[in-house]
């Protein structure tokens, strides 16, 4: 491989460096937004089965093209831009939401070597991004000139702020156990096997860092911004064909973003949970090492848990959701903050290392 | 009568014939009124299977709402056997109702999307008559009705969301001319199939399950447990029909028309036959009310007649028009999402409120 790289980079000079982030860049969302599409088809086919239904299989074979289908259909459908709405903010809302969506992954560790910018703040950048995202959804509700995207870029807006408190907390309770905040070192932190994953001093920790992260994404059953049965769609009601499939493809980068880092942080990223095993079974097959793989299938199993919890819970109702986070999330997680801190300085540290 | 409330179709064809029938003073064979019986009820199962999984979608819950339609497929099976429509049914008659039930179940046909084991296994329970089909429905509902309470009855959103939400005391539940699910969620024990049974409901062993609190989720505990309830009433109904053969509509040629075999070989059968179907029934003049518990609450029919073939008035009573008006009263105090569950818990059709 650096056979092959050393010769353009000495004929490019100082453009190398840009041009190569790019194209890392590219590698690295060309396959995330491949990823989205086919999140939504796996979506659609889980929840399917799950309510005795089939899910879409007429385009391709088992309805493997439909997420072409749905691009098409929306890239191909006239944006309308309502009467009143504030047309350069309506137009920079889903830019400002899928931005921090894709940048947020610049961080995050795919195998030992294999991230974009391996940042020493790392989730300090990470908390970062996520928060931004909310600009967007606060912006297409009041650029729509619209009372339900109004009301559902309100909701949205309270809600992610409320739980992004939560998640500070939990992704605190990791860098204590860490202490770093790289996530390639948090990872290798949680290097020997699926006993040293943090998940288990933390646990606690994992279920209010998913919760949270289902509520962040404002999926079910924290869908208060776009509840429809309240209040439509919440805050893309106004929005079709491409500026539509933009917010879409947001959410569900934000959701796969999530469940990335839920692994990275919690299920030790691409160790594999037998490191014995590991080399006996795969080893020798995968392109990057086996790493990918043992990523793949834990962002997986967190994505199924998305899926799962959409199938089968009622929606909460707004006030319930900020009960469930300021008054049940975040003492949890102070507390637990608090227990760690305490037994880091007994002789049972070496448990939470 | 069937566009009424286009939910709960044979209940409403119920009232209408009863006033009709009261007017005329015509009997109902006693086969007709048990047949009438489990119709209702598979029509209070189908009714109570819309409302909750439309309530459940309401609050949020996808998959019980296609739950519920898997077995409303089946119901409406039962509703295609017997009368050829699968909605809009038409199968009460003034005297009776249209056909006896028939000695098979319609089958699945062969297609290209389906292979033979497919069909086989959709045709399974459609091998004997409607009765086996209704029977091997009862047995399995119930199971299903366990599958929904998982999925709702202990969740904590649901409880959440249903718990404390649009209270109506005893007092006001009448005071706002509630009846059905809607008062018996309240605390009143009232049901008309106890209070004034019509048909054959006074042999039918079945009971009333009332609320406590008269919030949503007594309201919604009270159709879960008329659902099994109305089960029981099926499997009654099933057990009496398979041994008891007779006529199911009236021998009266004025109200009912005369059988085709007659009616082809027998001049005065001819004569029946034509007055009915080109002038129609003529009702003795006077009034008569006839109400029913429809799976919504009281359903009832006013009807004047002047003598001649067209009634003089008719008035409708429908149980969710008064649920409608109480719905300022319910929500006061309430949140946006609040009033999403109370709509759906006073299990409102518009074809029934703008009728």
């Amino acid at each position: 491989m650096d056979a092959l790289i050393a010769p353009v980079r000495d004929f490019l000079g100082p453009a190398w460096l840009p041009i190569w982030t790019l194209v890392k860049i590219v590698a690295l969302v060309v396959p995330l937004i491949l990823g989205v599409a086919y999140l939504t088809l796996v979506e659609r086919k889980v929840i399917g089965y799950m309510q005795v239904r089939i899910g879409p299989n007429r385009v391709g074979p088992f309805g493997l093209l439909q997420p072409f289908a749905d691009v098409f259909k929306l890239i191909f459908k006239e944006i309308v831009v309502p009467t009143g709405a504030n047309r350069y903010l309506f137009f920079i809302a889903p830019i400002l939401a899928i931005g921090p969506a894709v940048a947020a992954w610049a961080v995050v560790p795919l195998t030992d070597t294999l991230v974009i910018a391996d940042v020493n703040a790392g989730l300090l950048y990470l908390l970062a991004m996520t928060s931004m995202g909310v600009y967007g959804i606060i912006l297409a509700g009041w650029a729509s000139n619209s009372k339900y995207a109004f009301l559902g870029a309100l909701r949205s807006a309270a809600q992610i702020v409320s739980y992004e408190l939560a998640m500070g907390f939990a992704l605190v309770a990791v860098l204590m156990c860490a202490s770093s905040l790289n996530l390639r070192e948090i990872v290798l932190g949680q290097e020997g096997g699926a006993a040293y994953w943090y998940v288990w001093p933390l646990l606690p920790m994992f279920v209010v860092y998913i919760v949270s992260g289902i509520a962040e994404t404002n999926r079910h059953p924290f869908d208060l911004a776009e509840g429809e049965s309240e209040i439509v769609a919440g805050f893309h009601v106004e929005y079709s064909g491409v500026s539509f499939a933009v917010f879409f493809l947001a959410e569900y980068m934000n959701m796969i973003l999530i469940a990335t880092l839920a692994s990275v942080l919690f299920l030790g990223g691409w160790l594999s949970p037998f490191p014995i095993l590991n080399d006996v079974l795969i080893g020798g097959f995968a392109p990057f090492g086996d790493g990918l793989l043992w990523l793949g299938a834990k962002v997986a199993f967190v994505l199924f848990i998305f899926l799962w919890v959409r199938a089968t819970f009622p929606r909460y109702r707004y006030d319930q959701v900020m009960r469930l986070g300021w008054k049940v999330f975040i003492p949890l997680t102070l507390v637990w903050i608090v227990f760690i801190g305490t037994m880091m300085q007994t002789r049972f540290a070496p448990l939470f290392h | 009568m069937d566009r009424l409330d286009y939910v709960s179709m044979m209940c409403n064809e119920h009232a209408y014939c009863l006033a009709i029938e009261r007017l005329a003073g015509v009997e109902v064979p006693i086969r007709a009124q048990y047949i009438r019986v489990m119709f209702d009820e598979i029509t209070r199962i189908l009714n109570h299977l819309l409302w909750l999984g439309c309530h459940a979608l309401d609050v949020g819950g996808m998959t019980v709402f296609l739950y519920a339609f898997r077995e409303r497929e089946d119901l409406f099976d039962m509703y295609e056997a017997v009368s050829g429509a699968r909605m809009h049914a038409a199968y009460y008659r003034p005297g009776g109702v249209y056909r006896d039930l028939p000695d098979r179940m319609p089958q699945y046909r062969a297609q290209h999307t389906r292979n033979a084991r497919t069909l086989a296994q959709m045709n399974e329970n459609r091998q004997g008559s409607l009765l086996d089909f209704i029977e091997d429905f009862a047995r399995r509902f119930p199971g299903y009705v366990d599958d929904y309470e998982t999925l709702l009855t202990d969740n904590r959103i649901w409880k959440q969301r249903t718990v404390g939400i649009g209270v109506v005391s005893p007092e006001r539940a009448m005071a706002l001319g509630f009846t059905g699910a809607m008062l018996r969620g309240s605390g009143v024990p009232w049901d008309l199939r106890k209070k004034q049974p019509y048909e054959v409901y006074d042999r039918m062993d079945f009971d009333i399950p009332v609320g406590v609190n008269g919030d949503c989720y007594d309201r919604y505990l009270v159709r879960m447990e008329e659902m099994r309830q109305s089960n029981r009433i099926i499997r009654q109904c099933i057990d009496w029909l398979r041994a008891n053969p007779g006529p199911v509509i009236t021998a009266s040629h004025k109200v009912a028309p005369p059988s085709r075999e007659a009616m082809k070989t027998n001049m005065e059968e001819l004569i029946h036959h034509f007055k009915l179907f080109t002038e129609g029934i003529h009702v003795p003049p006077g009034e008569a009310y006839a109400a029913i518990e429809h799976p919504k609450g009281e359903f009832g029919v006013y009807a004047i007649s002047d003598g001649a073939n067209k009634p003089y008035r008719i008035k409708l009573r429908a149980p969710d028009f008064a649920h409608l008006a109480a719905l300022d009263e319910m929500s006061r105090g309430h949140m946006i999402a609040d009033v999403v569950a109370i709509i759906g818990t006073q299990d409102i059709v518009f074809g029934s409120i703008d009728r």
